[in-house]
């Protein structure tokens, strides 16, 4: 097998149970070395169980899964030793300072102090969080909180880095550090599992990604292929006066072959070409008062398949 | 081994940043209890005859009890919110096991520091107890592997059993309603003797009395084959099914 056709981890019918309830219901998925997979849904979609069962710290409850050609559940130490996890809490030790964070991490791996010093100038150096070392974590703002989870989580050197939604929370600033740090992993060669809710950030980070909805995998492809597939090129969106706001839109729809969507204070259009869709629209004598012509987005993609909207 | 030594250096890293303000209440309590109870209360004691205390001062016949019962405090503070923290509050085995580290390894290596703590406590409290003149056999160097027993025997159970709480108000339930009875009838203050009949025998069921019987026998000198087999068989029992259920506990609990 080749180098970049080879899976790390794999997944046939993975289920995930707490008593009654089914968190993941029957998931498959592969995840090839050095590329960036992403897992996308809403709240209690299973991201966070598949991310778990995956770091080996929660045993499937059914269905198959290899990590690094292992078994989580007979082999999780052995797993966990070439992992890094970036959890959704941070869970760092607010009492110690960023350096004992690190080395206390360190230790955990059965790594030498040598070594623990050695990485931990190179860590902090590229989280941006050199000159913190010796400070106590507590002070530290949350996006610094992050880098030094980050830092931590790369203590090992880990093969495949899972990340559980690593900007929920963070200012935009913060946001668009991490993500800068995280594709200089994926550069590097790291190969990246990460949750989000964040359409941007999935399309700034991730090369290919499932869409997840009531435990099972609604979609999966690359960006642009969910997009092609489930979207479409542009999306023009028409907003009218309100009086005339329902009258307009029923027209609309009548007249058109696109798929169409009606929300409260707009109609969104999917078509191949806003502007010439625009133009046709005021050909048939509508005159809205706002016009927006963009690309198709995996939000769009995203709503359209967890969302509950009315659609055409 | 190797992995639990790893879990117990985090505790370190973490103890060293506190361990003199431990320390001085370390060497505090024993000074404070000793003084008051053995030479204050000691005195209106001694006055009114030692027969029923074996013939020994109150000092004497007090010291041993404290060591045991100290052990037992201590085992229960290291056992009780520290392991309910480490998951609620500071998440250290959150964070732990999410590395190489089983959850048998982040118990043992979190009950060693316990073991430590203990461990600590116990030697201050044994040098205090030396220097007040408290002691009155050579045995007296067992006391304190005695007393470190009896605190292992209730911290292991007590962390098998603090992984699993989902809020905290229990463990006051266990200081108010365990802890302080066991501290007030278990032949602690007063020799068993004074407690009604039909009470001993509960007394004698409590880990806390042979502590306290284990202790003040080898300080005294008075303790027989037979009681020392007893007591750190029921101790050594306690902790080893204690050490047994941690192990499971923690693992139904981090690994799910």
């Amino acid at each position: 097998m080749s180098e970049e056709n080879e899976v790390l981890v794999r997944a046939r019918g993975l289920i995930k149970r707490f008593g009654g309830f089914t968190a993941v219901a029957g998931i498959d998925f592969d995840l090839f070395r050095g590329e960036a997979f992403g897992f996308l849904g809403p709240n209690g979609a299973g991201k966070s169980s598949t991310m778990r069962m995956i770091g080996c710290v929660s045993p499937p409850s059914g269905g198959e899964l290899t990590i690094l050609g292992l078994d989580p559940v007979r082999d999780g130490s052995a797993i966990r030793a070439r992992l890094g996890v970036v959890p959704q809490e941070d869970t760092l030790d607010m009492e110690l300072t960023v350096r004992e964070n690190l080395l206390v991490y360190g230790r955990y791996f059965g790594l030498p102090r040598a070594l623990i010093r050695e990485r931990t100038d190179q860590l902090l150096e590229f989280v941006q969080l050199a000159d913190r070392g010796k400070d106590k974590v507590e002070p530290l703002s949350g996006g610094m909180k992050r880098r030094l989870t980050i830092a931590r989580s790369l203590i090992n050197d880990p093969e495949i880095l899972i990340l559980d939604e690593p900007t929920t929370g963070l200012d935009p600033q913060a946001r668009h550090v991490v993500w800068d740090r995280l594709f200089r992993l994926k550069q590097r060669g790291v190969t990246l599992i990460l949750t989000t809710h964040y359409m941007d950030e999935a399309e700034q980070l991730c090369d290919r990604l499932v869409v997840m909805d009531h435990g099972t995998v609604a979609a999966e492809g690359s960006p642009r292929e969910l997009i092609a597939e489930y979207c479409s090129p542009e999306v023009l969106e028409l907003r009218f006066e309100p009086a005339v706001h329902d009258a307009s839109v029923e027209k609309v729809k009548d007249s058109t072959t696109d798929r169409v969507e009606v929300l409260a204070d707009r109609i969104l259009l999917y078509v191949t070409n806003g502007d010439a869709a625009l133009a046709a629209v005021r050909q048939r004598g509508f005159q809205p008062l706002t016009s927006l012509v963009r690309r198709g987005t995996l939000e769009d993609v995203f709503l359209r398949l967890t969302g509950r909207r009315l659609e055409d | 081994m190797d992995r639990t030594l790893r879990a117990f250096r985090c505790w370190l890293t973490v103890y060293r940043r506190i361990w003199r303000s431990s320390i001085w209440s370390s060497i505090l309590g024993p000074v404070c209890y000793l003084g008051a109870m053995g030479f204050g209360l000691g005195s209106l004691v001694n006055k009114h005859g030692t027969a029923s205390l074996g013939g020994v001062s109150y000092l004497a016949f007090l010291a041993p009890a404290i060591l045991a019962s100290s052990a037992m405090t201590t085992g229960l503070d290291e056992s009780t919110f520290p392991v309910f923290g480490s998951i609620k509050w500071n998440k250290i085995y959150i964070a732990a096991q999410a590395s190489p580290l089983r959850p048998g390894d982040i118990f043992r290596g979190h009950l060693l520091f316990m073991l430590m703590r203990i461990f600590l406590n116990t030697f201050i409290f044994i040098v205090i107890m030396c220097a007040f003149d408290a002691e009155r056999s050579a045995w007296v160097v067992l006391a304190q592997p005695a007393a470190v027993l009896t605190g292992l025997a209730f911290a292991a159970p007590i962390a098998a059993w603090a992984v699993t709480v989902k809020n905290e108000t229990a463990f006051s339930i266990v200081f108010r309603f365990g802890m302080i009875p066991l501290m007030l009838f278990s032949g602690t203050f007063f020799p068993l003797s004074q407690l009604p009949a039909w009470l001993r025998p509960l007394a004698y069921a409590t880990p806390l009395w042979h502590g306290v019987a284990l202790c003040r026998g080898l300080s005294l000198g008075q303790l027989d084959w037979t009681g020392f087999a007893v007591h750190v068989g029921y101790l050594g029992g306690l902790a080893a099914v204690g050490i047994w259920a941690g192990t499971r506990m923690y693992r139904r609990r981090l690994y799910v």
